[in-house]
């Protein structure tokens, strides 16, 4: 096991870097300030679980990554680009090419099938449908769903459901897949059969930063990063990537 | 993402719900109705007008005695003025051009006795041309002659009605009945024309111009009417035939030229009147229309927040879901815009199968109208669901429970 300081090798053109971020809700007759200085740099391809008890700002942190919410201060650097000072469209864009995001509770919508819930990243990438529609079955077979694509989401369990939010994170070959206790509506046995599904992404290149409180889930990852009281408080390496020395 | 795409994820959710889709656009639905089927009905009855007035002859002058300011109406005399007389029609006849025909008449009330039967009738003495000028035509036998007029022959036309109330099924042409006491031959039997404005015009009895003067006492004629070639000719021949009275009056107007047009152009300003009042009315039933799809509209949004959440992470932009959002408003509005067109259209086919003689019928610039307002609706309508929907923030939205 190797411990590291994340700033002692900051650079430039880090993959993820951020800078004293800081999130503060101000709701009304109090402020909670979820996250109050994080600073940390992720490598392309790591696998990173971030930990913490609840109230510890990870979840936060992960949005703010994942562009879903914008820091109240501070510097998000995503391959090269300020990501902090960019527009709402801009953010939907990144969200859209860059990005997968993987929820607890799959976020699917009821009422489209599998695939139409898979589609959907293409549709507001104006994919035509008859790409879509090959792209999206594609990734369905990837996650080993070929077979359910016309099912809705309250017709499969949820070990299923949760790969039908894989394949739609995955659809427009995002370079970074973020994770929010994907495993956390599951029995262990799914709960397992995802987090292999997550261990092959990572063996396929892509970046994954995922939030959990188990510790056998972080076990997967390369690299833990512990949150507490909206700091980044530790920071753990627990091998080495492969396909460094 | 493109419009048809918008399109086609508002008819899915729209498909996703169908019963409370129709719920919704309800009030579309009837307010779009309503407009429909009074600007049906409105236009039905200034139809009706207008072919009442057809009935009465086209393109007819109507000239009166006596100086009236007209805006259309009836002229009613008022004043010294002279009188118009038999030879100023015949100059009238001579010299104005665009003029087809012109009669000048007597009228009156008169009794119609056939032995021990007797009819009060409206007696109108006029001259050859009136048949053409009225277009009120003879079935059986001949109408009133120019030499019946010259020679002051006691001949008379009756309507089918005095036929019927007179003779019953016997046969009437050449019998003898006394008119105010005076024996006139039946030489014709008019058409069967029905009602005009109220005016059964069976119910009348036509004798030569002299006859009528003799009876009622009078020695001008109580009007003239003038035929004109067409529409176009009614200025030209109002102009000569003012030009005409005016010189035979030592250049006084004081006499009255009174054109059908005119008078339909009263009653077209009244059904105007009549339907913008109506089509208000059902505007109104429109807008609460538009009121109930704002407010489903609103419900969804904020059921459909998740649903939000999640387009929007997956890359949806603020314009993506407030676009969806509208045309899922305008495509209800729509939708419930034709469904009303067609239950309009439906209502006024039961309305003509009721009541045959209306002339009722779905104009294309009433479908039209409603087709847009209810896309107006739409927009109006669901802009601010759409903004609302569009400024969820995903964070909420996605682990909102």
């Amino acid at each position: 096991m190797v411990v590291c300081n994340p700033m002692t090798n900051e650079s430039q053109d880090s993959f993820i870097r951020v800078k004293d971020i800081t999130k503060i809700y101000d709701m009304g007759d109090s402020v909670v300030e979820a996250l109050v200085g994080v600073s940390l740099e992720i490598e392309q391809g790591t696998y990173v679980a971030i930990m913490g008890p609840s109230g510890s700002g990870k979840t936060t942190f992960l949005d703010i990554l994942g562009c879903l919410s914008r820091p109240t201060s501070g510097e998000y650097w995503l391959k090269g680009q300020k990501v902090s000072d960019f527009s709402e469209a801009r953010l939907a864009q990144l969200r859209n090419h860059e990005i997968g995001f993987v929820f607890q509770n799959f976020n699917l919508l009821p009422r489209a099938s599998a695939l139409g819930n898979v589609e959907l990243p293409l549709l507001y990438d104006g994919v035509p449908r008859r790409e879509r529609v090959r792209r999206a079955r594609e990734s369905l077979e990837a996650v080993g769903l070929g077979d359910r694509a016309h099912h809705r989401p309250n017709e499969m369990s949820g070990g299923q459901r949760q790969r039908v939010a894989i394949a739609r994170a995955l659809v427009n070959q995002p370079s970074i897949v973020f994770a929010d206790e994907p495993t956390g509506n599951l029995d262990s046995r799914s709960g397992e059969s995802i987090m292999m599904l997550f261990n092959e992404l990572h063996a396929q290149g892509k970046t994954i930063v995922m939030v959990t409180h188990e510790p056998d889930i972080a076990q997967h990852a390369e690299r833990v990063i512990s949150f507490k009281d909206g700091l980044a408080v530790k920071d753990v390496w627990q091998r080495k990537r492969e396909n460094q020395s | 993402m493109n419009g048809i795409e918008y399109f086609l994820t508002a008819l899915r959710s729209i498909g996703q719900n169908k019963v409370r889709a129709i719920l919704t656009t309800l009030g579309v639905i009837i307010g779009v109705m309503s407009v429909i089927l009074l600007i049906a009905l409105g236009e039905s009855a200034q139809a009706y007008v207008e072919r009442e007035f057809a009935i009465m002859g086209s393109n007819v002058l109507i000239i009166t005695p006596g100086r009236q300011e007209t805006t259309g109406m009836f002229p009613i005399s008022a004043g010294a003025h002279r009188k118009l007389t038999y030879d100023i029609a015949k100059s009238i006849k001579r010299k104005a051009s665009g003029v087809t025909g012109v009669a000048s008449n007597c009228i009156g009330l008169a009794a119609v006795k056939f032995r021990t039967r007797e009819r009060h009738v409206l007696l109108i003495g006029t001259t050859p041309d009136f048949e053409g000028v009225r277009q009120l035509y003879t079935q059986i036998g001949r109408f009133v002659s120019q030499k019946d007029v010259e020679l002051n022959n006691k001949v008379c036309v009756i309507g089918t009605t005095v036929k019927r109330e007179l003779f019953g099924d016997q046969q009437a042409l050449y019998e003898t009945v006394s008119i105010n006491s005076c024996k006139h031959m039946i030489v014709g039997i008019l058409e069967e024309r029905g009602m005009a404005l109220g005016i059964d015009l069976g119910d009348l009895v036509i004798v030569p111009l002299p006859s009528a003067q003799q009876m009622f006492n009078m020695e001008g004629v109580g009007e003239i009417l003038v035929g004109a070639r067409s529409q176009e000719d009614i200025p030209i021949a109002s102009a000569a035939i003012k030009r005409i009275i005016k010189s035979a009056h030592d250049n006084n107007e004081d006499f009255t030229i009174t054109d059908q047009d005119g008078m339909l152009k009263t009653f077209s300003r009244i059904f105007d009147m009549l339907r913008l009042m109506l089509t208000g009315i059902a505007s109104i039933s429109l807008l609460v229309g538009g009121i109930g799809i704002m407010n489903i509209m609103l419900v969804s949004v904020r059921e459909r927040t998740r649903e939000v959440g999640v387009r929007k992470a997956v890359g949806a932009t603020r314009t993506d879901v407030a676009m969806q959002f509208l045309i899922e408003a305008v495509t209800l509005s729509v939708i419930g815009g034709l469904i009303g067109l067609s239950l309009g259209a439906f209502g006024a086919f039961v309305i003509h199968f009721l009541y045959p003689n209306l002339p009722i019928g779905i104009s294309m610039w009433a479908a039209l109208m409603a087709f847009f307002f209810s896309l107006g609706v739409g927009v109006f309508f669901g802009v601010y669901p759409a903004v609302k929907a569009a400024s969820v923030d995903p964070v909420v939205a996605l682990r909102y429970e």
